[in-house]
């Protein structure tokens, strides 16, 4: 019998008054999966995140957490959840500790289990010198690793979060990012990420997921998502001089968009068959007397197949 | 961890997880100057202005301060939780806890309920010791005191409920709805010397039973029995909390 898959949304629509902000939205992630659900701002992403954790209703179709209903089921659901919202912030008058043991105790986490967890947590985090001194008193980066232990501190078998990343600082993302690779790999803890950050998909999902005005425009894992846009792999090639036009060294291999590199000591060239561009450029650069730096074929980025798919409505 | 299926074991674990929200209300909100300048000092001033221009004997003017004192301090955080929690951006990650709306909710009330009923033990004590006021009737003093702050927290949960995340909007509603509410309760003027129109309108007034309770307590004259006076109290609390609980829901409804 397949397993219960840790998140379902069916058909999942939401209207606020006559705008539609999430259009029929289906998909489902299986347990131990990391999936990234991407889109532009207003694009739908937080209110689908907000009809998952029941926070908001859909107006049509059905959520269902670790096999529960969200809407007719949302304590049994919930247990089952941690949730770091977008935008979202500490008690500023509670204690770092006193914030993790909030979260433990509405999740009837037993107190042996709470304490314990609760310490790991702020070691893994960085936050137990910190566990006395106000929310108030931490700096942003600080406040979200606080969140993510607030979230964490229940054990929970599906982890949803918002933005997580956004607007920290290099160490506090890393940190947030090894512990929920950490955490995935371990405790086959699933993770539904929502982000911007194209790189931080890339690396982390195992699928990901882009929705556009509110519809889901395309799902697959990153690197079938890459595959997808044939026309944006490249070459790249940098000379010691330039001094030629590029279409020039393509010869016969035809390139969609050419962009010359900042430095102007070379260009990249988009094309389907980034390989035999790559020759044509060596051969025909050695016929012209060019010395060639360096050449490298590219795949297209997450960043690039987002843009593409949300520029164009392609699904 | 995970709460028991049964519905026994469900209502339990929900009672658990009011009592968490209480506490946290209590570490969070209750210590903050609205609390002390609407419930201690507000009405305590209010009565005393009242009082300059009668010649009532002070042990006179207790069971009317007490009554007020309960109902402005049970009454005078719930109003602003709800607002304060979205402002500080708190309220989505508590609402999406396993903690239901009614357990946050009644957490709410359990929060202003201590606070207010252990607030109105200084006027109490006050009264007893600096006056010749004396307790006649515990039981329907305690009676009073409790199913009051009950009361009265539940209407400030009920004031938190639209959807305003300003909690100076909530304040203006809050005040709004509540200072009406002293002229009509018998807290001033005893219920049989009120106009017609006083007479009529008291009934629908909470503070009014509370009141009554509070005088019977301190061995004043009845106007309801404290039967009538203990049912209708109950009853306002279970009217506002279940309308609290619907408001909270359509406002999530419309949540963007």
């Amino acid at each position: 019998m397949r397993p219960v898959p840790a998140i379902i949304a069916d058909r999942l629509t939401r209207r606020f008054g006559d705008r539609l902000a999430v259009d029929a939205v289906s998909f489902e992630v299986a347990r131990g999966e990391i999936f990234g659900f991407l889109g532009p701002n207003g694009a739908g992403k937080s209110t689908t995140v907000r009809m998952l954790t029941g926070f908001v209703p859909p107006s049509e179709g059905q959520a269902r957490i670790a096999g529960f209903d969200i809407a007719s089921h949302p304590t049994a659901a919930r247990r089952h959840i941690g949730v770091v919202p977008e935008d979202a912030n500490v008690y500023a008058d509670l204690t770092v500790w006193q914030n993790v043991m909030l979260m433990a105790e509405l999740h009837g986490v037993p107190k042996a289990r709470r304490l314990q967890s609760a310490g790991e947590l702020l070691e893994r985090f960085d936050l137990a010198a910190r566990a006395k001194q106000k929310g108030r008193e931490l700096s942003k980066g600080l406040r979200q690793r606080l969140m993510l232990c607030m979230a964490l501190v229940s054990d929970p078998e599906i982890l949803f979060l918002d933005e997580p990343t956004s607007g920290l600082d290099v160490a506090s993302t890393r940190l947030i990012h090894d512990t929920v690779a950490l955490l995935n790999r371990e405790r086959a803890m699933t993770v539904f990420l929502t982000t911007h950050n194209m790189q931080e998909a890339d690396q982390m999902c195992h699928r990901v997921a882009i929705i556009n005005r509110g519809v889901l425009a395309a799902i697959d894992t990153p690197q079938a998502m890459r595959s997808r846009v044939d026309s944006r792999r490249s070459v790249e090639v940098r000379f010691e001089k330039f001094t030629v036009e590029p279409r020039e060294l393509l010869g016969a291999e035809k390139a969609e968009e050419i962009n010359e590199l900042p430095s102007g000591l070379g260009f990249r060239a988009f094309g389907a068959r980034p390989g035999p561009m790559a020759q044509a450029i060596a051969l025909n650069a050695a016929a012209k007397g060019l010395v060639i730096e360096s050449i490298r074929t590219l795949e297209p980025t997450l960043e690039e197949v987002f843009v593409s798919i949300t520029t164009s409505g392609k699904r | 961890m995970h709460p028991p299926e049964s519905a026994l074991g469900a209502f339990l674990w929900q009672a658990h997880a009011a009592w968490v929200v209480a506490k946290k209300n209590v570490l969070v909100y209750y210590l903050k100057p609205p609390v002390f300048t609407f419930g201690i000092i507000f009405p305590l001033f209010f009565y005393l202005a009242f009082a300059a221009g009668h010649q009532a004997p002070p042990e006179a003017m207790a069971p009317g301060i007490m009554s007020m004192a309960l109902f402005f301090t049970a009454s005078a955080v719930g109003p602003l939780v709800t607002p304060w929690e979205r402002q500080a951006k708190t309220y989505e990650r508590l609402v999406t806890s396993p903690a239901s709306l009614t357990a946050i909710l009644s957490g709410d009330v359990l929060a202003g309920m201590g606070f207010g009923a252990l607030l109105s033990l200084v006027p109490l004590v006050l009264a007893l010791a600096a006056t010749p006021a004396y307790v006649a009737n515990p039981a329907a003093l305690t009676l009073g005191i409790l199913l009051g702050a009950l009361a009265f927290a539940s209407l400030g949960v009920l004031l938190a409920a639209p959807a305003a995340e300003s909690p100076s909007q909530v304040m203006m509603l809050s005040n709004l709805v509540r200072l009406p509410l002293i002229f009509v309760s018998g807290v001033f003027v005893p219920h049989a010397a009120m106009p017609a129109w006083g007479q009529w309108l008291s009934p629908f007034s909470p503070l009014s039973y509370c009141a009554d309770l509070v005088r019977i307590g301190f061995g004043g004259e009845a106007y309801w029995t404290p039967a009538i006076d203990a049912a209708a109290l109950i009853g306002f609390a279970v009217g506002f909390l279940a309308f609290a609980n619907w408001l909270h829901r359509r406002t999530r409804a419309q949540a963007r």
